[in-house]
């Protein structure tokens, strides 16, 4: 068996790691895990993974959990254009330095909106109206941060050329736009960022990864969304449990 | 000016860094900036960070922040052993994997300990409430049943044979917690044996050297007007 990656496009790191395995042409098997459909807690996806989250890649027996140990994997493995993952020691380590930033600050934060718009609700959930609103403070400071700190005057986040800083970041990103917090408005150098990095991408994979989230405020508003079995509430739950 | 590394000994990425260089002989200048102080927040501080947070590392004109970059670099730039951070692709993958892992969970789940069961009460002169003590102490015990059953197992490190950058996070993390005389380690003889494995390979007197300050933090008096004014939001921001 080749490469399998489970992913969810719904799911901001799982889109990262798409994005990236079409872009480098890299041949991998699509194992879709559906969250809405509660496939995260199936005894199928238990054996493949011992964390219960996507993303995961399947190497032959070899399996692996998170997203930036799976782009680095990848990156690695299939050799692709230095930029994504640069040999030189300073730009690499400003990557990295984004990384630990993005998982304090980004992660975490920017998937807030969507559990309170679209998932909570689905399950019968809540997240408080002031919840929502600290978590909308708690993106505008990162925003600053990453439009001041890490973008400044230069095309990409850490370098002139795009890196997996990037691509994890615009994932992220997306989350909120989708569900009605256009945080690029207003936001000229971050907005203008995103077009470079669209437009390396190509329009079409940016398209067919981002459909599915794109469209879940239509699926709701149709009611055509799959409402999750009781047995992905309670992780669903807890979930929502740590929203601050 | 060569290698210079700012860092609080109070902060377990710290600690690891400062582990780290020490036991590989890399050359640095230690630059202390005590938290409890306030001295991160202090202008010659923000020329370094901007983003008032230790460790950062200043080698020349570079400047870089985030422990794990940092450990990445010097691994890099020094050429230490291969086991901190091997060259196998699989056997890196995993590594990496551990260090991205820590961030939402061993991370914040051993730092909330230390502040809801002492940093709070030193702060506020008066103890959290219990019942999100109690949470906290939950969501700890949780993620160390993870790092025992899903990264340990039966090896005799997290992520293989030898000691590596995993290990050497994972383990100033869990100090942490038995800083508050919390007992990690009761009850958890895979990790018993697995700490003792580490202070065997870093040596227990750096070991032991780079942990003194917190397992004295329980003896920390009571925040003085002005660190307690100047750390205010930050430790409001904890108890969320
Ligand atoms: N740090 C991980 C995060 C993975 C993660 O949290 N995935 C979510 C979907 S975006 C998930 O599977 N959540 C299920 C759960 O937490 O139970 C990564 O970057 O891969
Ligand atoms: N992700 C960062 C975290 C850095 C961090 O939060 N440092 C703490 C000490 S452990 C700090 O400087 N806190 C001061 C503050 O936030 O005001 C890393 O791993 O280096």
């Amino acid at each position: 068996m080749g490469l399998e990656l489970f992913l969810d496009l719904l799911s901001q790191p799982s889109r990262a790691v798409y994005i990236f395995a079409k872009k480098n042409r890299i041949p991998f098997e699509l194992r879709t895990v559906d969250l809405l459909k509660g496939q995260l807690v199936s005894k199928e996806f238990l054996q493949v993974n011992r964390f219960q989250k996507i993303p995961v890649l399947k190497d032959g027996d070899f399996v692996l959990a998170e997203s930036v140990a799976i782009l680095i994997y990848l990156s690695l493995k299939y050799q692709t254009e230095a930029h994504w993952y640069p040999t030189d020691i300073q730009t690499r380590a400003r990557v990295h330095e984004y990384l630990g930033w993005h998982a304090d600050c980004i992660r975490g934060t920017f998937g807030v909106l969507l559990w309170a718009r679209v998932l909570a609700p689905l399950i019968g959930a809540q997240v408080p109206e002031e919840k929502v609103g600290h978590n909308r403070t708690s993106m505008d400071q990162a925003l600053q941060q990453l439009e001041d700190k890490f973008l400044g005057d230069r095309p990409f986040l850490v370098s002139n050329q795009v890196t997996l800083a990037d691509l994890m970041a615009l994932e992220e990103l997306m989350q909120p736009v989708a569900v009605g917090y256009d945080l690029f408005e207003g936001r000229p150098r971050l907005a203008a960022w995103r077009t470079r990095v669209e437009a390396f991408l190509g329009a079409e994979l940016f398209q067919e990864a981002h459909s599915r989230i794109l469209n879940i405020l239509e699926q709701m508003a149709n009611k055509t969304i799959p409402v999750p079995p009781p047995e992905a509430h309670p992780t669903m739950l807890k979930r929502i449990a740590r929203i601050t | 000016m060569g290698l210079e590394l700012y860092l609080d000994l109070l902060s377990q990425p710290c600690r690891a860094i400062y582990i780290f260089a020490r036991k590989n002989g890399i050359p640095f200048e230690l630059r202390i900036v005590e938290l409890l102080k306030g001295q991160h927040l202090s202008d010659a501080f923000t020329q370094v960070n901007s983003m008032n947070k230790v460790p950062a590392l200043k080698d020349g004109d570079f400047i870089l922040t985030e422990s794990v970059a940092i450990l990445l670099y010097l691994t890099r730039k020094y050429k230490v052993s291969d086991h901190w951070y091997p060259q196998d692709l699989q056997a890196c993958a995993r590594v990496d994997e551990y260090l991205a892992w820590q961030h939402t969970t061993l991370r914040r789940n051993c730092l909330r300990t230390l502040w809801h069961k002492v940093m709070i009460p030193i702060f506020l002169s008066e103890p959290v409430p219990p019942e999100t003590l109690a949470a906290t102490l939950a969501e700890l015990e949780v993620t160390l049943q993870l790092l025992e059953d899903k990264f340990l197992q039966d090896k005799p490190f997290l992520t293989g044979p030898h000691i590596s950058l995993a290990d050497l996070m994972a383990i100033t993390e869990l100090m942490h917690p038995v800083g508050t005389g919390y007992q990690v380690f009761e009850g958890r003889p895979r990790l018993a044996a697995w700490r003792q494995r580490i202070e065997a390979a870093v040596g227990e007197d750096l070991f032991n050297e780079a942990h003194e300050v917190i397992l004295k933090v329980k003896d920390t008096p009571p925040a003085d007007p002005t660190s307690k004014q100047k750390l205010m939001p930050r430790v409001l921001s904890m108890i969320q």
